[in-house]
């Protein structure tokens, strides 16, 4: 637990937080909502841009069938009421980042009822999160403000980049259900596993595909009336979608400990700071006067469109989280770990049937432990190269820090794990009698160990274990090493 | 002017007359063009039908119809066109400042279909503000004379249409109907105009008035013509979901008596409000129809009272959200000011008339929160009530009759001081729009020298069995499309 999660935690003995999260998500579609201009991150701006996306007068609004079908396919992901007719709406305001000044969004009949994720809560268990709702809508142009902090207030104009215009989105509303910060990360982590899984949005937080606004309140402990919230917007990582909140909810004990209240209001949490600060409140909200989208003519959902929809999902993480545990014999923790990603579970799964001698648990340890160390420095490693170095551990041709090293080189250099250990030769030494050379030479030279040892330290066995491994550059095979130290200790 | 064309032709030749006379090249479809727009820049009565006209524009649209096969039926026919019609060659306005000089990048699809079938585009008609009025005094533009008597108004939205063609100065013309604005002119301008079921012709370039109600239709000097013309417009469109076409091809069935027909009379059509001499007009021409061997049928809208009130809460709640995306950004009339927010208000000031503001202003309260229950869903609700009303009515008649207009054309200026009494001259139409079914007004006879229109409403799609029974009435009511003072015209 971080200091900051401590202190939180020490202040809210007497109050509960009451967390609930809108995300956005923006579809991996080929074009847009409601033109079929391309989507291409990055594009020259306002080159994707056509009639329709720049609201010029007379155009009209249609679906994109394929975005539907995304949506439907997240709501299945988060087991919600997929509605039979759906209806789109217009929410009107009035920005130079909206050609049209409403958005189509839905408000009355969204594509997405009520729902649920049921969380691994990292002790075994899982907590529920209800989800409200998820509906389709249209992302906004993108301002670019002139200037070099690229914030509004230090500039003298903006620009208006249309490519983003249109956009499909999904948002996903859920209850307020989250009790913890750290549960709104894990729920958050999670939900991008569910939705990367299915290959609907890249979900990727820098370039906005996926944003986050948390709704947040406290109550006093055992109450069942929520407080007044404030809503936490746009943060772009997991980990300052964490730390908001926890800054959040020490900003609202203190006004409430101090006898104030809490405003409803719309926040911004500045990362770098620390600081929270206030961008509009109730006063000024917005009255978005949603009324029905004459434009559009509503979409009827048939159940055999659902089921088409379902067919094309992949395994979603929870499902394949309880086969890893039933299929491999992990334990729950293992199971939890390999699908905090789909690539790591991919990577898990493809490498368990490249492998002829290693069992389950064994491929499970190294790819997390080996695979995602490794990856966190940026190198690529192949599940031909895992399995392979897994296989030569199994079969105890090499040791495991021999292991390690090896799959390090094939992944930085290439190559082929066994050849490696071959040509240089690596294999482990398990021959007692090159060993008992070695360990001999090693209790010699540390006669003051070896006393001790002798004294009832039985742990120094560790120390002359890695002494060999050391002398023998990591070759010696431990177990057999250990054994014979224990011997000839023994027999001193 | 072409030696073969006389004024007088012009005021009398309806479009499948002009196509004849192409199709036996007595003219070329440039030679009928030039000589519709000498008799538009030459207008004694200075009538102000048109917006925008471009001689070359036209007669480049004019050669392009002269390129296509022969057997095209309507090649060359010069067309007028409502300026909130997007058009690729010409200005479109919608009669407003806001929009001066605004040229769109697309043709509406009416449009493109229109220049699919040779129709030649022979200028922008003028119109009441974004088709907010029912006299085309809105026009930032000035106002248009009706051609029966020049001190009247020729009714609106669509006034210009109706006056180009009442007056010989289009053979046809293309309008929109949101509350009557189609059927109200062509009934002061004693010209045919029908509104088409919501969904039969597309709304794709429409610059939108209140998208749950608008629909293009075409404005004649018969109902033959008509259902040409209606013919050419009326599709499927896959750039509007509302849009589903005709459900079966438009055709005239030319039958000389009505027998069997039940024409549907409701009560509320002929109550207090409708002016006598109106009213004795419509009189002889049930006597008329009972002639023909029709039944009149006494029936009952029970909720047509409220229509009024529903439609100036459902339009103006529309407007307001398809209206806030003219900001002075990216494209009409921008007013310079000091700040972003600052040229927003002039630009808008500016840019709208009062009748445009206001309704502006009434749509956005009607949608405001707190406000939305009581004003815009109560008048949906209205609607929805207004809609089985006539469902009811039409299990007993085969089609609703009444007159199109409570008055005859009424005099310039008389009504601009009155918002209430300007808005209830569409109350004969507006139920229709509200239903979204679709209806004809035909010129029937003259009440103190000014036409009267009589409408026939019908079940949704039922546009042929409209056209049908309007045709057979047509040819016993005898009137003259020709204006009475202009009649000499014609005889020199």
């Amino acid at each position: 637990m971080t200091l900051q999660a401590q202190a939180t935690e020490d202040r809210l003995e007497a109050w509960e937080p009451v967390i609930g999260l809108e995300i956005h998500l923006q579809l991996a579609t080929k074009t847009k909502m409601f033109c079929r201009c391309r989507l291409e991150f990055g594009a020259a701006p306002n080159t994707h841009v056509c009639p329709v996306c720049l609201a010029h007068p007379g155009v009209l609004p249609v679906p994109n069938r394929r975005a539907v079908d995304y949506a439907i396919m997240i709501g299945l992901a988060l087991n919600c009421e997929i509605a039979e007719r759906t209806t789109f709406s217009r929410k009107n305001y009035f920005y130079a980042d909206s050609p049209k000044a409403y958005q189509i969004s839905q408000y009355e009949d969204p594509i997405c009822g009520p729902g649920y994720l049921d969380v691994p809560d990292g002790e075994g268990g899982s907590f529920r999160v209800g989800i409200t709702r998820a509906h389709m809508e249209e992302d906004a142009a993108k301002l670019v403000h002139a200037g070099s902090s690229g914030r509004i207030a230090d500039s003298s104009h903006s620009f208006v980049d249309f490519n983003r215009v249109g956009t499909p989105l999904v948002e996903v509303v859920t209850d307020p259900d989250i009790r913890t910060p750290e549960q709104a990360k894990r729920f958050l982590t999670l939900l991008k596993n569910t939705i990367e899984t299915i290959a609907v949005s890249d979900c990727n937080m820098e370039e906005g595909s996926l944003r986050c606004d948390a709704n947040i309140s406290i109550r006093p402990r055992g109450a069942t009336e929520l407080g007044t919230k404030t809503e936490l917007k746009n943060m772009n990582s997991f980990r300052f979608i964490e730390r908001g909140i926890h800054a959040e909810l020490a900003r609202q004990v203190d006004l409430v400990e101090r006898g104030q209240e809490v405003e409803q209001e719309t926040l911004h949490y500045d990362p770098t700071t620390g600081a929270i600060r206030s961008l509009r409140s109730k006063e000024l909200a917005h009255d978005y006067r949603y009324f029905p989208e004459p434009d559009l003519v509503p979409i009827e959902v048939t159940p055999e469109h659902i089921e088409r929809v379902r067919a094309d999902m992949a395994e979603l993480p929870l499902a394949r989280m309880a086969r890893f545990e039933e299929a491999y014999g992990l334990s729950t923790y293992d199971a939890e770990v390999l699908n905090l990603s789909s690539d790591t579970a991919d990577f898990y799964e493809t490498t368990v049937a490249l492998t002829t001698d290693a069992d389950h648990k064994l491929v499970a340890n190294w790819t997390m432990g080996e695979l995602l160390a490794l990856q966190k420095e940026g190198v690529v490693v192949t599940p031909e190269a895992l399995a392979g170095v897994v296989d030569l551990v199994a079969t105890k041709k090499i040791s495991g820090a021999v292991g390690k090293e090896v799959l390090g080189r094939v992944a930085r250099e290439g190559g082929d794990p066994a050849e490696i250990v071959e040509r240089e030769g690596l294999a482990q030494v398990s021959d007692e009698g090159a060993l008992r050379s070695v360990i001999e030479g090693l209790l010699d030279a540390n006669p003051k160990q070896v006393e001790q040892y002798k004294g009832g330290k039985e742990s120094l066995v560790g120390f002359f274990v890695g002494g060999v491994m050391k002398a023998m550059q990591g070759k010696a095979d431990p177990g057999a090493a250990k054994a014979l130290i224990v011997e000839l200790l023994e027999a001193r | 002017m072409s030696g073969a064309l006389a004024d007088g032709e012009l005021l009398a030749l309806t479009g499948r007359g002009a196509a004849a006379m192409i199709a036996a090249c007595d003219v070329s479809p440039a030679e009928l063009a030039d000589a519709y727009l000498d008799r538009i820049e030459h207008d004694p009565d200075e009538t102000n039908a048109f917006l925008h006209v471009d001689r070359e524009a036209t007669r480049a649209s004019a050669e392009l119809a002269g390129t296509l096969d022969a057997s095209v039926p309507t090649r060359g026919v010069p067309l007028a066109v409502k300026d909130l019609l997007s058009t690729k060659d010409m200005p479109t306005t919608c009669g407003s400042r806001i929009l001066e000089g605004f040229r769109p990048v697309y043709d509406a699809t009416a449009v493109a279909l229109a220049r699919e079938a040779g129709l030649v585009n022979l200028g922008k008609a003028n119109m009441d503000e974004f088709a907010m009025g029912s006299s085309n005094e809105t026009s930032a533009y000035g106002v248009v004379r009706n051609p029966w008597d020049p001190t009247k108004v020729p009714g609106g939205s669509s006034g210009g249409s109706a006056a180009a063609v009442a007056g010989g100065l289009a053979p046809w013309a293309l309008g929109s109907d949101t509350g009557g604005s189609i059927r109200q002119p062509a009934a002061l301008c004693g010209i045919v105009g029908m509104k088409p079921t919501y969904g039969v012709v597309s709304r794709y370039g429409l610059v939108a008035f209140a998208s749950s109600l608008d629909q293009i239709g075409p404005m004649t000097k018969d109902v033959e013509d008509c259902a040409t013309l209606l013919g050419v417009i009326a599709s499927p469109d896959a750039r509007d979901t509302t849009c589903v076409g005709p459900r079966e091809a438009v055709s005239l069935d030319k039958r000389d008596r009505l027998d069997g027909v039940r024409l549907g009379l409701p009560r509320q059509f002929m109550a207090e409000g409708i002016d006598p001499d109106v009213k004795a007009v419509i009189e002889s021409n049930l006597r008329c129809a009972i002639e023909l061997g029709a039944a009149i049928v006494d029936v009952d809208l029970p909720h047509a009272e409220y229509a009024l009130a529903a439609y100036y809460l459902i339009a103006p709640a529309e407007a307001s959200a398809n209206l806030a995306r003219f900001d002075g950004v990216r494209y009409g009339l921008r007013v310079d000011a000091d700040s972003l927010g600052e040229m927003y208000d002039a630009t808008r000031a500016k840019g709208f008339g009062l009748e445009v503001q206001r309704r502006i202003m009434i749509g956005t309260y009607a949608l405001s929160s707190g406000y939305y229950d009581a004003y815009y869903g109560q008048a949906q609700r209205v609607r929805t009530l207004i809609a089985r009303d006539f469902e009811r009515v039409f299990e007993h008649c085969d089609l609703v009759i009444g007159p199109t207009s409570p008055t005859t054309a009424f005099g310039i200026g008389e009504r601009m001081d009155d918002p209430l009494a300007m808005y209830a001259s569409d109350i004969c139409t507006i139920p229709v729009n509200l239903a979204a079914l679709p209806g004809i007004s035909i010129p029937s006879g003259l009440a103190s020298g000014l036409p009267v229109g009589f409408q026939l409403i019908g079940p949704a799609f039922s546009e042929n069995r409209i056209l049908s029974a309007a045709w057979t009435l047509e040819q016993a009511f005898q009137f003259d499309p020709v204006p009475t003072r202009l009649r000499q015209e014609v005889q020199r």
